[in-house]
């Protein structure tokens, strides 16, 4: 009997103890258990400063995926951008991708504004319409710079 | 006299290397024995009760308060710069890449490290080790084993445990007491935390898991080889201690060279 | 146990041994031989138990060779050495129990971890060696709740639970009362009565000690002065064991030789 108790008492810490980091891992690590259930897009722009992997993607201001992937393509030195959306969102081909800044010291998201054609966009796509980042400290110093 | 102060030095250089040689072979013997059968799983169960399942208890005492204060504190230095939604990512990175695995660790030296310790080395003084060697039992396999076992697989779990319970312990203070909104908490957590903070949480568990156990049982099963005198109570006393001591240090040290590694 | 063959099954060929700068023994020669029980005598801190613990492989000496069944304990691997072991039994001084078990798990511990014995195979055998003890209805108990004799007892009755060939006693008798170390001495002489094993005994309780040894060795100055019968080692003209002989055991013990001087001086 002590030795019953003893092993259901290892039993629950231990299922315990998995539960907390499974709901860790799957809740906040993203970690899909149940298969992919997003897609992905890659999008070029010639400046991303201050993107980072992991960022929201907004339509509307609504989150749509994130950024999953970020690489520099060497030959144009361009950065690309994987970006995975959720299964559900539609994207037409000629959407627009732009980074944008959440207030003025906010993080960067990139926002992607739909487009008008009828051509979806597919798993492994690529947007070609983008929008660098704007850079603050240059607009602010062109601004100073001209006001002289 | 300056040949005195060297020689004293070469002493001293040599008892270093001479100690952590053989710390680092006891490590390698436990662990060659670990993996190899016979297994003993009854007995690592056994010791998982003791290192693991008792401990749950101060594990959750411990984790809800480092979660309320993280989030009191970061409520108000976060609000300076308007960023109370940060709140729920503050406390969730923070305890899963730091606060979650040392704090864990340094609980478990307290709780279970300085049993181990004053344990093997109780059975070192009394000769108990010495008479498992004489009956052919190996005391790396006896006792050695199941504690290696039930210390690796209990202090990842602990872990995870006290980083739960600490972001209800920051939810708590953050929602329900300075009245930020569930889904802020919630969703800035969701957004910043990737599975790299949770990776190098499990990375760090494991290493601090192999410190605490590896310093506490060498240190027992060395006792009667310590130079400043290992016998009678006293001398297990002194080693618990300076068990506790080197592997918390051990353990933040190695703390800050897996940050240093994995960021 | 009178009847001896000349085989000796465990041999000290010019042992030496040193803690550091400190030299303990110094070319100690000693033969067990089979069947025979030995007494290693000498002051109290001298090193009995390091012989003790050289013979059962718990230290390996500076230089020289320790011989067992044949095998130098320092040139074999440590699974030569286990099985060398098993046919090891030790009392040791402060008896070792595992105090976390009770009395039968201490002692169906060796069963356990190195035979294929079943649990009623166990149990009978525990339960035998327990009953020849003189240990009844103790099963259940922990060390701690025991006296210092019958954990002794407990000791010989582990020591003995693997049927060993060779029985080791490190100070079987220290620190219990002559009632209690009679009790010991009465179950060692039955045990090895009917298990006829080779024992090695390291003991204080002279002359008592000399009732049921063959051999006794005298530890002096960090080396084995002579392993001779009890009868010898008291009228040994040796001037170390004359002089331990004297400061121990006093004029009670005057040989037959001096007896006889002492008397015609008188």
């Amino acid at each position: 009997m002590k030795k019953f108790n003893l092993e259901i008492a290892v039993g629950i810490f231990m299922v315990a103890g998995f539960l907390c980091f499974a709901y860790i891992s799957i809740k906040l690590g993203d970690i899909n258990l149940f298969g992919k259930d997003t897609y992905t897009v890659k999008a070029r722009f010639s400046s991303i400063s201050g993107l980072k992997e992991g960022a929201n993607i907004e339509i509307a201001g609504v989150r749509v995926g994130k950024v999953d992937r970020i690489s520099l393509d060497q030959e144009f030195y361009e950065a690309v951008v994987y970006m995975s959306l959720d299964k559900g969102i539609v994207l037409q081909e000629d959407s627009i991708a732009s980074i944008r800044t959440a207030g003025i010291i906010g993080d960067k998201f990139v926002k992607i504004s739909p487009g008008g054609l009828d051509d979806r966009i597919k798993d492994g796509g690529e947007l070609e319409e983008t929008e660098s980042a704007i850079n603050l400290e240059e607009l602010i110093s062109k601004y100073i710079f001209q006001g002289k | 006299m300056l040949a005195r102060f060297f020689g004293k030095l070469g002493h001293e250089i040599l008892y270093f290397l001479e100690t952590t040689g053989r710390m680092g072979v006891f490590l390698f013997t436990c662990l060659l024995c670990l993996v190899t059968p016979p297994y003993r799983i009854r007995a690592i169960i056994r010791q998982t009760y003791f290192i693991g399942a008792r401990s749950s208890f101060v594990i959750i005492f411990t984790g809800l308060f480092t979660g309320m204060v993280l989030g009191l504190q970061g409520y108000y230095t976060l609000r300076k710069f308007g960023a109370e939604g940060l709140l729920g990512s503050a406390v969730a990175v923070s305890l899963l890449r730091e606060l979650g695995p040392v704090l864990t660790a340094l609980m478990v030296i307290g709780r279970a490290g300085s049993a181990m310790c004053a344990e093997i080395g109780i059975m070192r003084n009394s000769e108990q080790i010495d008479a498992l060697e004489t009956m052919a039992i190996d005391p790396y396999r006896f006792v050695m084993v199941p504690k290696f076992g039930a210390t690796i697989l209990s202090l990842p779990f602990l872990t995870f445990i006290f980083n739960m319970v600490g972001i209800m312990g920051g939810y708590l203070v953050g929602v329900s007491l300075l009245g930020l909104t569930s889904g802020a908490y919630f969703q800035g957590m969701y957004q910043n935390v990737v599975w790299d903070d949770i990776e190098m949480g499990l990375v760090k568990s494991f290493v601090f898991a192999l410190i605490v156990v590896w310093v506490a049982a060498s240190k027992g099963y060395h006792l009667h080889l310590e130079r400043s005198g290992g016998f009678g109570a006293e001398g297990v006393s002194r080693t618990t201690t300076s068990a506790v001591v080197m592997s918390s240090v051990l353990v933040l040290v190695w703390d800050y060279l897996i940050s240093a590694m994995m960021l | 146990m009178s009847e001896e063959s000349r085989e000796p099954i465990i041999q000290l060929i010019d042992v030496c041994k040193s803690f550091g700068d400190q030299s303990v023994l110094e070319n100690v020669n000693l033969d067990i031989f089979e069947g025979t029980t030995t007494v290693i005598i000498g002051p109290s801190g001298t090193g009995k138990s390091v012989i003790l613990k050289q013979m059962m492989g718990l230290l390996k000496p500076t230089s020289g060779r320790v011989l067992v069944f044949g095998q130098d304990l320092s040139r074999i691997s440590k699974r030569e050495l286990q099985a060398i072991r098993m046919n090891f039994g030790v009392l040791f001084q402060n008896v070792a129990l595992f105090d976390s078990m009770n009395v039968f798990d201490n002692v169906a511990l060796p069963l356990r971890e190195r035979t294929k014995a079943s649990e009623k195979e166990i149990r009978q055998n525990v339960e035998e060696k327990l009953a020849l003890m003189d240990l009844d209805g103790v099963n259940e108990k922990y060390p701690a709740q025991l006296s210092g004799g019958m954990l002794k007892r407990v000791g010989l009755a582990r020591a003995l639970v693997l049927n060993p060939k060779v029985i080791f006693f490190d100070e079987p008798t220290t620190g219990l009362d002559i009632n209690k170390s009679n009790e010991i001495y009465r179950v060692f002489y039955r045990s090895q009565l009917r298990f006829k094993y080779t024992s090695v005994i390291v003991s204080h309780d002279v002359p008592r000690i000399f009732k049921l040894t063959d051999y006794v060795a005298l530890l002096a100055d960090r080396t084995i002065v002579n392993s001779i019968s009890p009868e010898d080692f008291q009228l040994s003209k040796h001037p170390a064991i004359k002089s331990f002989v004297e400061t121990t055991m006093g004029p009670i013990y005057i040989s037959e030789e001096e007896e006889a001087d002492y008397y015609e001086k008188i």
